[in-house]
């Protein structure tokens, strides 16, 4: 599972990159999305899968999953929402006042050279 | 602190109260208050002469980084004391001379504070010990000779030359450290003093070679050798008192003083003679030539110095061979090296002042304008012609002696004992001669078409100067006439222990005037006559220069290079995000593969979990969506798209056994769905324009790499892991020490608090950001 999942994530990836390379600022920002749940599984996924049951104390249980990389992934998730909920706020207020969400067109002013 | 010390020291000091003496005595010409500096510091180092002509050397120490071996060390032998005597006593007169040189209504604060700056500069390269301070010393010069020549600054000419100057000067000061910094390696010293005791033992060693070439770089630089003489013309700019100063007298000479300095280094290497003696010929020859086709006085006199400190590195050059049969030799090299510096420093410095008082009472320095002065300016025309006449190699004065010891140490080279530097010394003679050929005649040009011939209409009326400005070059010529008439009377105070610290020898020192019937006197002859002709038929052979060769290489090195750094600027940095991306993509693919590529790292884990239905039913969806994302054709479609793959990664995250993140996933998920459609909603123009973003090959290509680096880093890493995990120790701990059961909230709380406090702050951070960016509005704009 973990070779697949490794596989998934360089999947996920890759879609991300080829969006965040592209002229539309929306798209970047679905593909800085499509990059953190990259992230988030791979780290997941570089912990070990399934080597028990879930990190909660039960009687009788002896194995739990890694709940270390789940502490990491929920702080991760956080931030990136909150960057990801920034971000766009700022594509939307670009757009209000440059009119145009094109990054290409957004170059600044050759005059403040 | 010593005296020695403060002596060095004494000018900088000085220079602090220049600015206040300035304001509130302003009646009184600052230079007079200034000038008590440099005459004290004469009458005080002239009192080491006979303890150090008695062959004593005088060491004060001053610690000043001791952890790392750098002190302030004053050394005082015949080298030293002889180049301070000239700095000090030079430095007098030319102060002197600025008093009447400078009007009041210049801003002399100025000018004397950076030339206070400079003495100690200069004083403190001659007398320390230490090359690091040596160094500290050598850029002060280097920073005080850039501020003199763009004294007036508001002339571009004036900034071009500081600038050129500076370029060069710093370029080979930062060698110099380099040489320094390795030779203070292979001695484990930065005391020259060790270095030159220490210095039979690393001759061999990898670097040597390097630190000798390097510390010859600093000192061609500072002295203007070929090919690095160009700043010196264009340092003409400055005021004439600093010309004679700093680009005649004393700092040019910074450079012989390294070289001869560093000499017992160095002496014995091949490579140390060839480079010091050659590039000083060279320089000698290509400097005198160029001087003939000046028209400028002050560029004639430029390229003079440059040809004049040419003849006097060359014979250091001979004078440190010290190979057997060739030590009388080279300690009359060395004589003769160390008595035209000092006859150079008078000669030189009454020139400029000549000059300076020809443009000052004339108003041009053009020597095709000006003419027929003899019979207004009778002094300076005396003083001229004894320059000149000693610069030119003419008995009765001390640049004939120097001359012919010259010509004695070639031709003695010539003749001299080893075989093989027979077919050398033939050409540095032969290259001298020519050189002094085009010395007679430039020096002779000189006083003729400046005080000879037809009078032409000049911007002022011509005059005699004032007699103060008449002083300090009238000591001058004194002195080259004294020198010339009683020179044995130097060589006891000042070139036998000057001598004696070049060549750690004692010299024999019997200057004369006649040496009788010998090749020497044949050549004289033929420079005399050859120099004579040449000068009589001048205008029928001599063009003037346009900018030199070195000079246009120069001039267009800087464009160039500007150019180019432009266009690679232009070229790389496109202002375009994606350009940018793609550099730091690029740069993550080839470091990380190539890494992997070469330590052989790739391998694939051995131990894996089982594979279950559920989860390839939702790989499926997931990947399906992730991928359909990028050809969607309506960013509606892409968001919900990202919606999918986000539940999908909380599916995952059930399977997983995470059910915290599960829960945290869904939520956020569903959040961002929402703000990404509420954006969406107040974008109505975008939101209803449907294209597919255009494919493209090579951001595909880009992304796959990247994807797939990220893969093999991802398996590798799965396969290499070596350690267990610190788990063990929460999930035995949980309910002992924090007192919960889910050991993921544990965490976040209790053992890993900090993270989530600063997670807190991200979110708060965000929200106040948001908050911001859409109440805070610039006036008059216009929201829609």
């Amino acid at each position: 599972m973990e070779i697949i999942m490794a596989i998934a994530a360089g999947v996920l990836v890759t879609c991300a990159v080829y969006l965040i390379l592209s002229k539309s600022i929306l798209r970047i920002i679905i593909g800085t999305g499509l990059l953190s749940h990259a992230a988030h599984l791979l780290v997941m996924v570089m912990g070990g899968l399934k080597t028990g049951d879930a990190p909660v104390i039960k009687d009788g249980v002896t194995a739990y999953t890694d709940p270390l990389p789940q502490a990491l992934v929920l702080t991760a998730i956080v931030i990136s929402f909150g960057v990801t909920a920034f971000f766009l706020v700022l594509a939307y207020r670009a757009y209000q006042e440059l009119g145009t969400d094109n990054i290409e067109e957004m170059k600044g002013n050759d005059s403040y050279d | 602190m010593s005296l020695l010390h403060l002596a060095i020291l004494l000018p900088l000091f000085a220079s602090l109260f220049i600015p206040i003496i300035r304001r509130s005595l302003h009646r009184i010409h600052t230079g007079w208050f200034v000038l008590a500096v440099p005459v004290s510091l004469v009458l005080f180092f002239s009192r080491f002469v006979s303890e150090v002509a008695a062959g004593g050397v005088r060491m004060e120490k001053m610690p000043w980084i001791p952890s790392l071996g750098i002190d302030f060390t004053v050394y005082v032998d015949g080298l030293s004391l002889l180049f301070a005597l000239l700095i000090t006593g030079i430095g007098a007169l030319v102060v002197l001379y600025s008093i009447y040189y400078l009007d009041k209504k210049e801003s002399l604060h100025t000018f004397y504070v950076y030339l206070l700056l400079f003495m100690t500069a200069m004083l403190g390269v001659v007398l320390s010990d230490n090359m690091i301070v040596l160094y500290l010393f050598w850029e002060m010069t280097s920073i005080s000779s850039f501020l003199l020549i763009g004294y007036w600054y508001q002339k571009e000419r004036s900034r071009y030359g500081a600038q050129k100057s500076m370029l060069i000067t710093v370029f080979g000061g930062l060698a110099m450290l380099g040489g320094i910094s390795i030779l203070s390696l292979l001695a484990d010293t930065f005391s020259i003093r060790e270095v030159i005791a220490a210095s039979g033992a690393f001759k061999d060693e990898p670097f040597y070679i390097a630190a000798l070439v390097l510390i010859l770089l600093g000192a061609f630089t500072k002295s203007a050798q070929f090919p690095f003489h160009i700043w010196l013309p264009d340092a003409m700019e400055a005021p004439t008192p600093v010309s004679a100063y700093l680009h005649s007298a004393t700092m040019v000479k910074a450079g012989l003083y390294l070289v001869a300095r560093m000499s017992p280094v160095f002496a014995d290497t091949p490579l140390w003679f060839y480079l010091v003696s050659g590039v000083g010929m060279i320089t000698l020859l290509y400097g005198s030539v160029s001087a003939v086709r000046q028209t400028d006085l002050k560029a004639i006199l430029a390229y003079s110095t440059v040809s004049q400190l040419g003849l006097i590195m060359s014979l250091l050059g001979v004078g440190s061979l010290s190979s057997e049969g060739q030590q009388d030799l080279a300690l009359a090299a060395t004589v003769a090296a160390i008595f035209h510096l000092m006859n150079h420093a008078t000669f030189k410095g009454s020139l400029f002042m000549m000059a300076g008082i020809i443009d000052h009472e004339t108003g041009t320095r053009d020597i095709r304008k000006l003419g027929g002065l003899a019979q207004v300016m009778p002094v300076s025309l005396t003083i001229a012609l004894i320059g000149t006449l000693s610069m030119a190699g003419v008995p009765p004065f001390n640049g004939f002696l120097s001359k012919e010891m010259f010509l004695t140490a070639l031709t003695d080279l010539m003749h001299g004992g080893v075989r093989d530097l027979r077919t050398y010394g033939t050409i540095l003679l032969v290259l001298g001669v020519v050189a002094s050929i085009f010395t007679f005649v430039y020096s002779l040009m000189l006083v003729k078409e400046t005080f000879f011939g037809k009078r032409n209409e000049l911007p002022k009326k011509a005059h005699e100067a004032p007699v103060g400005m008449l002083v300090s070059p009238l000591v001058l010529v004194t002195l080259v006439v004294l020198v010339g008439l009683f020179p044995n009377a130097l060589a006891k105070p000042f070139i036998i222990p000057a001598v004696e610290a070049v060549a750690l020898k004692t010299p024999k020192v019997d200057i004369y005037m006649w040496h009788g019937f010998n090749l020497e006197l044949a050549l004289t002859i033929l420079i005399f006559g050859l120099g004579a002709f040449l000068v009589l038929t001048l205008r029928k052979w001599n063009r003037q220069a346009g900018a030199g060769l070195f000079n246009r290489i120069y001039d267009a090195s800087l464009v160039y290079g500007e150019r180019s750094s432009t266009g690679l600027h232009d070229a790389v940095m496109t202002g375009y995000m994606r350009s940018y991306l793609v550099y730091i993509f690029g740069f993550i693919v080839t470091i990380v593969l190539s890494t992997l590529w070469l330590m052989d790292g790739f391998s694939l884990p051995d131990r894996a979990s089982d594979v279950t239905a559920y989860e390839m039913i939702l790989l499926g969806v997931m990947l399906i969506s992730a991928v359909a994302i990028t050809f969607a054709r309506s960013r509606l479609t892409s968001i919900v798209l990202l919606g999918v793959v986000g539940y999908s990664v909380a599916l995952f995250f059930v399977l997983f056994r995470a059910p915290d993140l599960a829960l945290t996933q869904l939520v956020i998920e569903t959040v961002s769905v929402a703000l990404f459609l509420l954006v969406f909603y107040h974008m109505p123009d975008i939101s209803r324009k449907e294209e597919r973003i255009k494919f493209k090959l090579g951001n595909a290509a880009i992304s796959i790499l990247v994807g797939a680096t990220v893969t093999l880093v991802a398996l590798s890493a799965l396969a290499g892991r070596e350690f267990a995990s610190i788990s063990s120790y929460y999930i035995k701990n949980v309910y002992d020490l924090a007192g919960g059961g889910n050991m993921v909230n544990v965490i976040l709380v209790d053992f890993r608090g900090f993270d989530t406090l600063f997670e807190i702050s991200v979110l708060a951070i965000a929200a106040l950001g948001i908050y911001a960016m859409i109440k805070f509005r610039k006036t008059g704009g216009n929201p829609r």
